[in-house]
């Protein structure tokens, strides 16, 4: 598998951290600290033990979230590919769950469901499933003819067709699916503390914003992004360890 | 059943007699309005190699579908060792155009892919796969995937796992089609050996005049729209001569000429 080298991820990280220190320092605006300050917030913050107890808050609507879309939308991703009156059926729905302006829904969902964890999983869930559900649908619906030919002309069952043939060979594209759901999901979840209730890592974004104390503010949207592209990384090694053959050069690293 | 259109070339006293690995009995197949196949009959001797030759869209890869399995005709039927045909079986293993190779496992497991189906052990199966891989002459690259080989390594892969199974039958549809000219040459030389050798009876889809009287026991002319035999042509000297010889044999360079005679008016 190709990787990027080391280098060439610390001097792009370099650039990109330099380029905030120096904006900071300009200032752009008043509002905007800079790296080292940021950095100095969230280690205060790390060490406080506030990041914690923010991170446990938010990562239960997360992870219920991302989990039940994952499946749920694999699960359905596969019927609807394989069955063109459930494509009929279904994908309709996740099109316009795709489309539909979602900071909008929010109060019908609080008004249905409340302030709990059930409307915030509900939010992660319609941000990252329409994409995990379609890009499988369509990944199943190409798996090439000859290799499905090639299972039935040696005597696989239609079971075996499906777990051997049609799941790997749509591999690339369900996990492609999925990493961009999950993204989606980060930015459901924080969107949910944003807009339904402050908890967890929307709360130290509201409340720092409140008392204008920025540094701790870009140090939590820092930290959230930080931990979205490393669940990113894991995605792509589980994807490289169960389908090794696939993966001609990297996808994210 | 009775084919006057057979060229007797020379002698047919050594040929087996009435023992054929697979008959297609009057096989008519439709895909909407579009006749493929019209009551098609066509013999194919067991341990020999029969072509299935003719132009584009005269549904030669539609009668190896249907000998397959994988398709249904629509009337007739095929026997293979006498049995009836309804749908895949052990006894016919099939070589694709396309290599359909699975991109994500490595040879040895696309090898051991057929046996896998079949419930094989693990250690036996990989010991079978490694033998043919080792016959096919990819020893060595039992690890790699196939977007590190070649095409004609690829379809070395797809041979190796139509070979492990172990069927009575090899159906090969095109195989040489998708590598280049050398490559097939090779191979061309390589299926020669492999008939002599493995007790298969192999039916071979090509559009390569020259590849299939160089290969062939038997050639059957396909004419298209509907789809029939017009023409069986047995080959009888060439089996016996060296390799390098076949291609400046008179008997080649006549038959070669006489197939496109009766071919080139239907070839736009």
């Amino acid at each position: 598998m190709k990787r990027r080298s080391l280098w060439l991820k610390i001097i792009s990280a370099a650039v990109l951290f330099g380029a905030w220190q120096i904006a900071g320092m300009i200032p752009v605006s008043y509002a905007f600290p800079t790296f080292f300050e940021s950095m100095a917030a969230l280690v205060r913050m790390a060490f406080d033990g506030t990041l914690l107890m923010a991170y446990i808050e938010t990562l239960r609507p997360l992870v219920v979230g991302v989990g039940i879309s994952a499946v749920l939308g694999i699960g359905l991703g596969l019927w609807i590919g394989l069955s063109a009156r459930f494509d009929w059926l279904f994908s309709p729905i996740f099109i316009v769950m795709q489309a539909a302006p979602l900071a909008a829904l929010i109060p019908l969902l609080v008004m249905a469901y409340g302030i709990g964890l059930t409307s915030k999983v509900f939010v992660v869930c319609i941000m990252a499933m329409p994409v995990i559900v379609l890009n499988t649908a369509s990944a199943v619906r190409n798996t090439p003819a000859s290799l499905k030919e090639m299972g039935r002309s040696f005597l696989a069952s239609d079971r075996m067709i499906m777990l051997r043939i049609i799941i790997p060979a749509a591999s690339p594209v369900i996990f492609s699916g999925l990493r961009l759901g999950v993204s989606a999901g980060f930015i459901g979840a924080v969107l949910a503390e944003l807009k339904i209730t402050p908890t967890g890592v929307g709360d130290i974004i509201t409340y720092s914003r409140s008392i204008a104390d920025y540094p701790a503010m870009y140090a939590a949207i820092f930290s959230i992004i930080l931990l979205a592209v490393l669940f990113l990384n894991f995605l792509e090694r589980l994807e490289v360890y169960l389908f090794e053959g696939n993966v001609r050069g990297y996808a994210s690293d | 059943m009775v084919m006057p259109q057979i060229k007797e070339a020379v002698n047919v006293t050594d040929m087996p007699q009435s023992d054929n690995a697979v008959v297609a009995r009057k096989v008519s197949k439709t895909y909407g309005d579009v006749e493929a196949l019209r009551e098609l009959s066509l013999e194919f001797p067991r341990g020999q190699l029969t072509s299935l030759l003719g132009p584009s869209g005269c549904g030669k890869t539609t009668l190896l579908k249907i000998i397959a399995g994988l398709l249904k005709p629509n009337s007739g039927e095929i026997e293979v060792n006498g049995k009836p045909v309804t749908g895949p079986g052990p006894d016919r293993a099939f070589v694709f155009q396309d290599f359909a190779l699975m991109p994500w496992a490595n040879v040895l497991r696309n090898v051991a892919f057929g046996l896998e189906l079949r419930g094989v052990a693990k250690s036996e199966r990989e010991a079978v796969a490694e033998k043919y891989i080792a016959e096919v002459g990819l020893a060595g690259f039992e690890k790699s995937y196939p977007h590190q080989l070649s095409g004609g390594m690829r379809q070395r892969v797809g041979l190796a796992r139509a070979l492990s199974v172990d069927a009575d039958v090899l159906l090969m549809d095109e195989p040489f089609s998708a590598v280049d000219e050398q490559t097939r040459r090779k191979f061309q030389e390589d299926l020669l050996n492999l008939v002599q050798h493995e007790n298969k009876t192999f039916i071979f889809v090509t559009h390569s005049i020259e590849e299939a009287v160089y290969v062939s026991d038997q050639i059957a002319i396909l004419l298209p729209r509907p789809s029939r035999v017009s023409e069986i042509i047995r080959p009888t000297d060439l089996r016996h001569k060296n390799v390098d010889n076949i291609r400046r044999d008179p008997e080649y360079l006549d038959i070669v000429d006489s197939i496109w005679a009766s071919l080139r008016s239907y070839v736009e």
